[in-house]
């Protein structure tokens, strides 16, 4: 062939390419519907979307901080730049309130608007796919009977060219596996209740499995753990060493009230989660502990094994960390020092908490940092150091802390720790 | 062991443990009472002060972290005869009953006015969320830092979600 025609051949291919790739990518617009109202559902199916809408966290994304639920507008950090969750109560002109019952089940399985364009994937579609249609329509059922609020979100601020939505086709070809979950005959109506929860509306892996490049989960390491808003969401499988700790009893405990004798208390992004867990049907969380447990291969019958007494090496911490150890007197001791009224009403010693014995500070730092904001008001509450501390002194009170509370080796590159905990942990 | 503190533009020499609760040394050694001790937790606020500009706890906040930054305390945004934009406003709403939080919500209210741009009622309510007042005088704190916010310049934003 000669080159000419070289040419000619390879751009006819890009042609033929590109009008292939126009056909996949191009999604026809679901028509408008009149806005379905109260009276065209029934109240219990409404009421069956209540309680899923909060096993699936969707009012987490879909509310901005003291904004009103669901109208979006909350600020997404992401590697690729800063998405704004969108409206999704049913009004008609800035929310979903035209969507048939089939648009939104395209939006939720294929990641596909109701006009047709591409959605990102920071709508967990990947797991969304899974959910039945039954639980789908009740979901529906159940936004389209919320309030409507008129609010558009910001514009989404992504690098070029991830601006183009029909980009989102090549993800979905690699990344979304679309259909149901065949429930698995040799296990228990329990344990696959909560493979179906969450793999599906839960998303548990969204966070807890490790993500690839172009931010898709990588599916040979699931649940090996990720990073989700500058904290570690930890790895929920068997390699996890502090899943030893656990029983599917406490992960029951600790889903439904975000607290656990042996590790602490729920933080960061795990907060909104167990705040929703803590309305959800017992029988949910209890098939989610199950499910969680049999990943992290507890075995069902596991006795709890014995709290182990308290670390306390206040001598040589304060040896090797003097300048730790006047800080967290000053700074932390009124609640976590000997005598505390925190530690008076039963909540776990530093050395019992997963984040102080972790291998890697972040959790540790971002605890310090930002502190923990219980978002119903009730729960354990710690007040942020972010601005009463300099980073190298949040650095001196995290290893002390740790040569305190454990016997695990120092953190190295903690000053490095607290200034990407810093980067990581704040909003867009 | 003796530190240097910088408070209200003002360089203090004071003696005291590293680990002395900034609140204690402002209320102690120095006589500025205008920060409260209400909890010692870090949950109600009384104790606020600003360091480089930011709000704190001064009851969590050990005096040696302080060493070289900038502290400012209620009685650095004005006085008896010449008082600041906030401190006017909450005479003038009459936000104290017991007065006992007062100082912590205008060291967090300053730093809101601080910031400046469009501040709406909104942003006022999640920024006082941090402080308690026992009284019951929530309302009239909420106009007093609407009333410093206008009276200061600060544009009022009408962006809120409408229900």
């Amino acid at each position: 062939m000669t080159p000419r025609r070289t040419v000619a051949a390879l751009a006819a291919l890009a042609v033929v390419g590109l009008a292939g790739f126009a056909v996949v990518a191009w999604k026809p617009e679901i028509a408008p519907v009149r806005r379905p109202m109260a009276g065209d559902f029934a109240p219990d199916e409404v009421r069956r979307g209540a309680t899923l809408a909060t096993l699936g966290d969707c009012a987490v994304c879909h509310t901005a901080d003291n904004g009103v639920i669901y109208a979006g507008g909350r600020p997404l950090a992401t590697p690729f730049g800063t998405l704004y969750a969108t409206n999704i109560t049913p009004d008609e002109a800035t929310g979903i309130g035209r969507w048939s019952k089939d648009a939104f089940r395209r939006a939720m399985r294929d990641g596909v608007a109701r006009d047709g364009s591409h959605l990102y994937p920071a709508l967990p579609y990947d797991h969304y796919t899974h959910v039945t249609d039954g639980d789908l329509d009740a979901l529906y059922a159940y936004l389209m009977t919320r309030p409507a609020v008129e609010a558009r979100a910001p514009e989404n601020s992504l690098i070029p060219p991830l601006g183009f939505r029909p980009l989102l086709t090549g993800w979905k070809l690699l990344f979304l596996e679309t259909g149901g979950i065949a429930p698995d005959p040799a296990r228990s109506d329990t344990w696959n209740r909560g493979r179906y929860l969450v793999e599906g509306l839960g998303h548990c892996g969204s966070c807890h499995t490790p993500r690839n490049l172009a931010g898709a989960e990588i599916r040979s390491k699931a649940f090996a753990g990720g990073v989700a808003e500058g904290w570690n969401a930890p790895p929920l499988d068997a390699s996890s060493a502090a899943a030893r700790a656990w029983t599917a009893e406490t992960l029951y405990t600790y889903l439904r009230t975000g607290l656990s004798p042996r590790q602490g208390a729920a933080a960061g992004p795990m907060e909104p989660v167990v705040h929703g867990l803590s309305s959800a049907p017992e029988e949910d969380v209890r098939a989610i502990a199950t499910y969680i447990g049999s990943v992290m291969g507890l075995k069902a019958s596991k006795e709890p094994a014995p709290v182990p007494p308290p670390v306390d090496r206040a001598a040589e911490a304060a040896r090797e960390h003097p300048e730790g150890a006047a800080l967290f007197a000053g700074a932390c001791a009124g609640c976590h020092g000997d005598g505390a009224p925190m530690v008076a009403q039963g909540r776990p010693p530093l050395s019992h908490v997963d984040a102080v014995q972790a291998e890697d500070p972040r959790n540790a730092v971002q605890a310090i940092l930002q502190g923990l904001k219980p978002s119903s008001g009730v729960g354990p509450y710690m007040p942020p150091f972010r601005d009463s501390l300099t980073d190298g002194q949040v650095a001196q009170i995290a290893a002390y802390v740790r040569t305190r509370f454990s016997e695990k080796p120092a953190w190295p590159e903690l000053a490095d720790a607290v200034a990407e905990a810093k980067r990581e942990g704040s909003s867009p | 062991m003796t530190m240097t503190l910088t408070i209200n533009g003002a360089e203090h020499r004071v003696e005291a443990e590293p680990d002395t609760p900034l609140l204690y040394v402002l209320r102690d050694d120095l006589g500025l009472n205008g920060a409260k001790y209400g909890c010692g937790l870090g949950q109600c606020g009384a104790c606020t002060v600003h360091v480089d500009g930011r709000p704190v706890f001064s009851c969590l906040t050990p005096v040696a972290a302080v060493q070289g930054r900038r502290v400012t305390t209620v009685e650095g945004l004005g006085s008896p005869g010449n008082l600041g934009p906030l401190q006017q406003a909450f005479e003038q709403e009459q936000a104290a009953q017991c007065g006992y939080c007062i100082a912590g919500m205008i060291m967090r209210a300053q730093v809101l006015l601080d910031r400046g741009g469009s501040i709406s009622d909104a942003d006022i309510r999640n920024h006082m969320q941090t402080n308690l007042c026992r009284c019951g005088t929530h309302m009239r704190i909420l106009r007093a830092v609407r009333r410093a916010v206008d009276a200061t310049g600060a544009r009022t934003s009408s962006l809120e979600a409408k229900p």
